[in-house]
């Protein structure tokens, strides 16, 4: 009996190619500015043209500033950048592609825009040139991230060509206490099973725990599975699921909702699928986690301390004492004794409305410690700017000494201005530790937004739930 | 893409698990909107002690002489040997081309990351999957007194040893193939343009709300 990812699998098989490989088809891709240019430059050169533009959404993210928004274009400092996002605008225009530009109210992280527009619905099969494309599992679609290639494949045939991979079910029972998060709970999987835990594999997530959380936390959850090594986190359609979705721009509305109701309904794995692999996690034991070295796997509760590579193996130690090295920290020491210069609250992991409430929550009434040169919140995209000042959360966050941004990846990978000097912890709501990720010798802390909220207070980490 | 058929040179033994795209090739590069120009930026942040940007050239840097592609045996080396889940991170192809203009044509290790191993598949760059104990084993010959030169041939899925031994290496043989005759993908399956067509059709009629143009509303509506 199928999965849920054999059953979205099997609804997009065209067939297969003369070499034996599946041809997937693919329902939606999203384009940002810099793994498209040459993609669309491959296609003009090969004489190509889109396949079908109505399946393509594009928005600007990676490499714009997310100050000075007023300025447009005019916004961009770096001659480089700023033809780089021209350049997707010009393709976009050329194709009748539909753009939010740098001006768009709509524009945001790609990962944000695509479900906060309806444009991401259940079963659908998507990719984008950025590896956090299974964010958008969450609503139990088949999404990936592809190269540069793939995205000009995927242009000129609407398919994309790959052998199925394996099924791993990540089972978590009971519920998250509070103050723990899909943050914490994304991050304690990865600690459990490694950055290559489940490489080969889609990962579905299901149990009490997924099933009670929003469809932002499953967004953080499906968004780190490459983090374990899987392409692609699921979770099943339920009711959570289709209330978030409807009424939205680009979702269907009257009948032609109903008849989509129906099948998404279909869209869990049968009662006795088969899994080729299974982790089973109780959700009460999971505390807060802050990762302490250079690869998410390196992840700790907060009632923990760094590991002693003088109680580890050969190889596994070699690592640990590198990554304690770039890190600036010593054995044994405790995750609360690392104080921060700086706090990062955004990326397509934890950007939303809701984990913008959960930092805003803590931070309401309070003051960025002293000793913290910069913290800074990014929206994920314009509307969630939008409305997070709606509700007053900006100036809870502007009034506790907190920077205000525009929407954009920003200092979760750095591209644009916004990132770390050398040597500088950072307490990052983002989804990747790796050596000078958010800048040249940049010292990445991953966690939570609440997390991250109460380090920018205190200085140093705090367990967050001893925070009233 | 060249068709590649048997890579032969000097091994670079690196020496780190789980290497990131990241490091592979840092954002910074990525602003790039071309294909080209990217190899003197591969592990930027280990091969160089300043911090690098696009425009740079190799002899303005502060070169890191105790990184191991710095090192004078390993000059002009062929074929990276790396460590298990090579390559994870970032769908950045960027990582590929960089690995590719900077000389190397095949990577040897455990275990690869999935969008980087299928990204190498796509530009010619032949990664082999070996078992770890002989990873192991290409390291002890690597950092020995010589350098170390090997044969992969990919028709004959081995890599010859100085020592006249040969190892087999498995690999796919649809990809194999792609590799070989150095295959246009995109050609390859527009051939089936008719097969994917007709799939096309049943799903909009089958899934009709899967399609945007049948539904969308005014793009301005937010």
């Amino acid at each position: 009996m199928p999965t849920l990812y054999d059953k979205v699998w099997s609804d997009h098989l065209v067939g297969e190619r003369a070499d034996g490989q599946s041809m997937l088809y693919i329902d939606l891709q999203l384009l940002h500015e810099v793994t498209s240019p040459q993609a669309f430059e491959g296609l003009e050169l090969a004489g190509r043209r889109p396949w079908r533009i109505d399946a393509n959404l594009a928005t600007p993210d990676h490499n714009v500033p997310t100050d000075r928004r007023e300025l447009g274009l005019a916004g961009i400092a770096d001659p480089i950048a700023l033809e780089q996002v021209v350049t997707l605008d010009r393709n976009c225009q050329r194709y009748g592609i539909t753009e939010f530009d740098i001006r768009d109210p709509r524009q945001g992280i790609v990962h944000v825009v695509g479900p906060e527009q309806g444009a991401t619905l259940p079963g659908m099969t998507i990719v984008c040139g950025d590896s956090h494309t299974s964010t958008h599992g969450a609503f139990a679609a088949l999404a990936q991230g592809i190269g540069t290639s793939d995205v000009e494949h995927v242009l000129a045939t609407q398919c994309l060509i790959q052998r199925k991979a394996r099924n791993y079910q990540v089972a978590v029972h009971g519920r998250l206490g509070a103050g723990v998060s899909a943050k914490d709970l994304v991050l304690a999987i990865i600690g459990r099973i490694g950055t290559a835990g489940a490489t080969g594999h889609t990962i579905e997530y299901l149990g009490e725990a997924i099933r009670a959380l929003s469809m932002e936390g499953r967004m953080t959850l499906c968004n780190m599975a490459i983090e374990a090594g899987a392409r692609a986190g699921m979770v099943a359609v339920d009711d959570t699921t289709l209330e978030y979705i409807h009424g939205r721009p680009f979702a269907p509305v009257g009948a032609r909702w109903d008849e989509a109701e129906t099948y998404w309904r279909s869209l869990v794995s049968d009662p006795d699928a088969h899994f080729d692999s299974v982790l089973e996690l109780d959700a009460a034991a999971i505390v807060p986690q802050v990762t302490w070295g250079t690869s998410p796997e390196m992840v700790i509760g907060i009632d923990g301390a760094v590991p002693n590579p003088a109680r580890l193996d050969g190889a596994r130690a070699d690592g640990v004492r590198r990554a304690l090295e770039y890190m600036g920290l010593v054995p044994d020491q405790p995750v609360t004794d690392i104080r921060l210069d700086r706090v990062f609250i955004g990326s397509c992991t934890n950007s939303r409305i809701e984990d913008l409430r959960a930092a805003a929550a803590v931070i309401r009434g309070r003051r960025v410690a002293a000793s913290v040169k910069q913290a800074m919140v990014v929206p994920g995209s314009g509307l969630v700017k939008a409305q997070a000042e709606r509700e007053g959360l900006a100036q809870i966050f502007v009034d506790a000494g907190f920077e205000w941004r525009a929407a954009g990846c920003s200092m979760c990978l750095a591209m644009n201005p916004d990132r770390l000097q050398p040597g500088e912890h950072c307490a990052s709501t983002s989804n990747r530790n790796f050596e000078g990720r958010q800048g040249h010798g940049g010292r990445t802390h991953l966690v939570s937004p609440a997390m991250a909220a109460a380090a920018a207070i205190a200085g140093h980490f705090v367990d967050v739930r001893k925070w009233a | 893409m060249n068709p590649v058929r048997i890579v032969s040179g000097v091994v670079a033994p690196l020496d780190r698990a789980n290497v990131d795209t990241d490091q592979i090739i840092p954002k910074q590069f990525l602003k790039s909107i071309r294909r080209t120009g990217f190899g003197d930026y591969l592990f930027d942040a280990w091969r160089f002690l300043d911090e690098g940007d696009l425009g740079m050239t190799p002899n303005e840097r502060r070169i890191n002489h105790d990184f191991v592609l710095n090192q004078p045996r390993y000059q002009g080396a062929r074929i990276l040997l790396a460590r298990e889940n090579f390559g994870c991170g970032s769908s950045r192809e960027h990582a590929v081309w960089s690995l590719m203009e900077f000389g190397f044509g095949c990577v040897i290790a455990p275990s690869f990351a999935d969008i980087f191993f299928s990204n190498c598949f796509k530009n010619g760059l032949l990664p082999v999957v070996l078992d770890a104990a002989l990873v192991d084993e290409l390291f002890r010959l690597a950092t020995g007194p010589a350098p170390l030169e090997l044969t992969v041939d990919l028709p004959e899925q081995t890599i010859r040893l100085p020592d006249g031994r040969a190892l087999p290496f498995a690999i796919d043989a649809d990809r194999k193939r792609t590799l070989l005759e150095g295959l246009d993908e995109i050609q390859l399956t527009l051939a089936h343009g008719a097969a994917i067509e007709a799939f096309e059709a049943r799903h909009r009629a089958r899934m009709p709300w899967l399609f945007r143009s049948n539904h969308q509303k005014g793009a301005s509506s937010v």
